[in-house]
């Protein structure tokens, strides 16, 4: 759909080899809920790390196999993923401020949550975001204008879910775990051998559809990994106000493994989310991913985090910031050069004025696309309301002929 | 089998075995509908002869049908879920609401839900608490829903097969006091549209409009209103949403009154939005004002006080008796 995003399909090399041999094996993690006591809160040992904050390499003995195939090319693919969704969310963000959107859900510090999951899937893979998965309908590509249809006013959900196998943005928190179970149910039935991933946050763990959708994906053996983002903020409720155990041991008791990966670590993301889904496809059921990450910015532009939460927080997550740690890598490495650097802050630029240009040239959709697409089949209620509407909106233009 | 008498429940279970036959993708879903047949037995034999895997036994947890249900409509899948009972319906409202009855509309019509939600209600029964309830005006208010409910055999089945091959979500209200009430099923002839009310008995002094369990009652109540030379027409309305106005409309012109009867709550119910509708369309027609006969604003009551809450003949009599004074 979109030019300056890669197909998901093409960067499925990534760690594939390793994958391709290792889905039984799955990273040796089978005990980890159970072996997991973690400090309530806090970044715990049990963490899957890959990649420091300082940009180290880290060795991993569970999950280095699958990203032990990963090019220097691929590596500033996903650089170049996580630059341009903070751009494009930095443009949205200012599009709200401008007046041209009602509203925007800011992923900003999720990028490699986002990208290091969404790279993970295979383009036969189908994805049930929240409202913030940016990043991953990047990976999916969807054309990042087509979400802002939505922030904008002028739809419910602008793109056709099968053109991505990216489903429509979900606002009612946790409805669309279930919903990703069922289609992985389905896959099941069909025999085909693609996977699910269902996003939500912290503050939707809470909810009765996910624990619903924990209990009907174990006891299906379904497809689906869940992947969820702790972000550490439920608009302004802390993590501490949905759980009494980190998020990840919640899989132990419903029957399937769960881990929790450095959320601002894109390599890590990368190998976990493909370690869940190849135990997904290779027909060992639902893994829980917990990414433990960080909600930079406000919840939507129109929350106000000061006043529920100190900047010195947020200072102590910058020094983790995703893109700024593989960027140390890459540098480091060598895989990158200034002239890299420097084009992709163009390309960033020309994203960013894309982005505002098609935004701005949003029409308001014609009035009667009130009544279209409320049925498939059709109702004679809607049919009624529309001619009453029509025969409204005509007295006026019969008002002013006279 | 071409023309068959039988029970309600059995012409449900034989148009969802009629579905499961001719259509892959048709899936059934609920608490108990599969080694049991479900409570009622709706769904008896259909696991033993289409497996596991396409009568689906599911955890105790209706958002997570419903919710799971979607996902496989996403996928192409065409289930038919079951409530077990009218008032467990709500853990899987907001599922119903929020989700099932919007998603077409959001995907600007790029997704179709085809998905049945069934659901056995209304009271009569002898039963405990929230086993008898009529919730049907709790979804009609909820646009992208269709809402039917058969009232004898022959319409159960029919009425089945045309929800299940809906690209719309249905939810099928079955009323469960007539489930062993018996019919002719002729499983050939050619129905008509499903949301289109049927006049079931003719009549020139009085309109009697009805779904589901209240169809038997409206008819008895024209025999006995027939004894006293009254003419009533009764109107078997099938779809609660949409509602055959039209055919309301015609009936009213005829007869120049109208009764409403449903077992839910008159206040905000079907009844109600029938009155303004018929009262804004034929106001030059109507020799009273349309009326109502229903259940009370009250909860549903413990079961040996439902014969006091539901309308029977004497109560419908009674309205028929006040409309007939103006």
């Amino acid at each position: 759909m979109t030019v300056e995003s890669t197909a998901a399909t093409s960067r499925r090399s990534a760690g594939s080899k390793a994958a391709a041999t290792g889905s039984k094996a799955a990273g040796g993690t089978g005990g980890r809920t159970a072996r997991a006591t973690a400090k309530k809160g806090a970044e715990g040992p049990e963490l899957v790390q890959l990649l420091t904050p300082e940009g180290k390499r880290v060795k991993n003995a569970g999950y280095d196999k699958y990203v032990a195939g990963i090019t220097p090319d691929e590596l500033r693919g996903l650089y170049r993923d996580m630059v341009l969704t903070r751009r494009f969310d930095a443009e949205a963000t200012a599009l709200q401020r401008q007046g041209e959107l009602g509203l925007w859900a800011s992923l900003l510090g999720q990028e490699a949550a986002q990208i290091g999951s969404g790279r993970a899937t295979r383009e036969d893979d189908y994805v049930f975001p929240t409202y913030r998965e940016h990043g991953v309908a990047w990976c999916r590509g969807v054309d990042p204008t087509n979400l802002l249809g939505m922030f904008r006013g002028v739809n419910n959900g602008g793109w056709d879910p099968n053109s991505n196998n990216f489903q429509l943005y979900t606002i009612v928190i946790g409805s669309q775990t279930l919903h990703a179970t069922g289609y992985a149910m389905g896959i099941a039935k069909d025999g085909a051998d693609s996977a699910v991933i269902a996003y939500f946050g912290d503050g939707a763990s809470s909810q009765g559809d996910v624990a619903e959708s924990f209990t009907f994906s174990a006891v299906y053996n379904a497809p689906v990994v869940f992947f969820c983002q702790n972000n550490q903020w439920a608009i302004s409720e802390p993590t501490e106000k949905q759980t009494r155990v980190p998020l990840y041991q919640r899989a132990q008791g419903f029957g399937f493994p769960g881990v929790r990966v450095d959320g601002n670590d894109v390599l890590a993301c990368l190998a976990v989310t493909k370690w869940a889904l190849e135990r997904a496809r290779s027909g060992e059921g639902p893994t829980l991913v917990e990414a433990f990450t960080y909600r930079m910015g406000a919840h939507t532009t129109s929350d106000d985090p000061t006043r529920y939460r100190h900047d010195d927080e947020r200072a102590a997550w910058e020094a983790k910031d995703p893109i700024l740690r593989l960027r140390r890598y890459l540098e480091a490495a060598h895989h990158a050069d200034e002239e890299f650097f420097a084009e992709l802050e163009a390309e960033s630029e020309a994203l960013g004025k894309r982005v505002r240009e098609a935004v701005r040239a949003m029409p308001d959709p014609d009035h009667f696309a009130i009544f279209e697409n409320v049925y498939a089949d059709g109702h004679a209620l809607v049919d009624e309301e529309r001619a009453q509407f029509a025969a409204y909106q005509a007295s006026f233009a019969d008002a002013e002929g006279v | 089998m071409a023309a068959e008498k039988m029970a309600l429940a059995k012409a449900i279970n034989e148009s969802l075995r009629s579905a499961l036959e001719s259509d892959p993708k048709v899936l059934i879903m609920g608490e108990d509908v599969g080694k049991l047949g479900g409570v009622f037995r709706v769904t008896d034999g259909l696991q033993k002869d289409f497996g596991e895997s396409r009568v689906i036994d599911t955890p105790l947890a209706e958002s997570g049908i419903v919710g799971t249900a979607i996902g496989l409509a996403l996928r192409g899948y065409r289930p038919v879920v079951e409530i077990q009972f009218d008032g467990f319906v709500f853990p899987a409202y907001d599922q119903i609401v929020t989700q099932l009855a919007k998603m077409h509309a959001r995907s600007l019509g790029k997704v179709k839900l085809p998905v049945v939600v069934r659901i056995p209600y209304g009271g009569g029964i002898g039963a405990v608490e929230h086993h008898s309830e009529s919730p049907e005006a709790l979804f009609a208010h909820v646009a992208g829903l269709k809402i039917v409910s058969p009232s004898n055999a022959s319409d159960a089945y029919w009425m089945m097969q045309q929800a299940i091959q809906s690209d719309d979500p249905v939810i099928f209200f079955e009323p469960k006091r007539r489930y062993w009430d018996k019919g002719e099923v002729n499983t050939e002839a050619i129905p008509g549209p499903l949301h289109r009310a049927q006049v079931v008995r003719e009549g020139t002094d009085l309109t009697l409009a009805a779904y589901g369990p209240m169809v038997k009652l409206c008819q008895e109540v024209a025999d006995a209103a027939a004894e006293e030379g009254r003419s009533l027409e009764v109107l078997d309305l099938r779809s609660v949403s949409p509602i055959d106005f039209d055919a309301v409309q015609t009936s009213v012109e005829k007869t120049r009154r109208l009764v409403v009867v449903h077992e839910a709550p008159v206040f905000f119910g079907s009844g109600a939005e029938i009155a303004a509708r018929i009262t804004e369309r034929c106001f030059y027609h109507l020799e009273a004002p349309v009326l109502r006969v229903g259940g009370y604003h009250a909860p549903y009551p413990p079961a040996r006080l439902e014969e006091e809450y539901l309308p029977n003949l004497d109560r419908v009599l009674d309205a028929v008796d006040r409309s007939l004074a103006y």
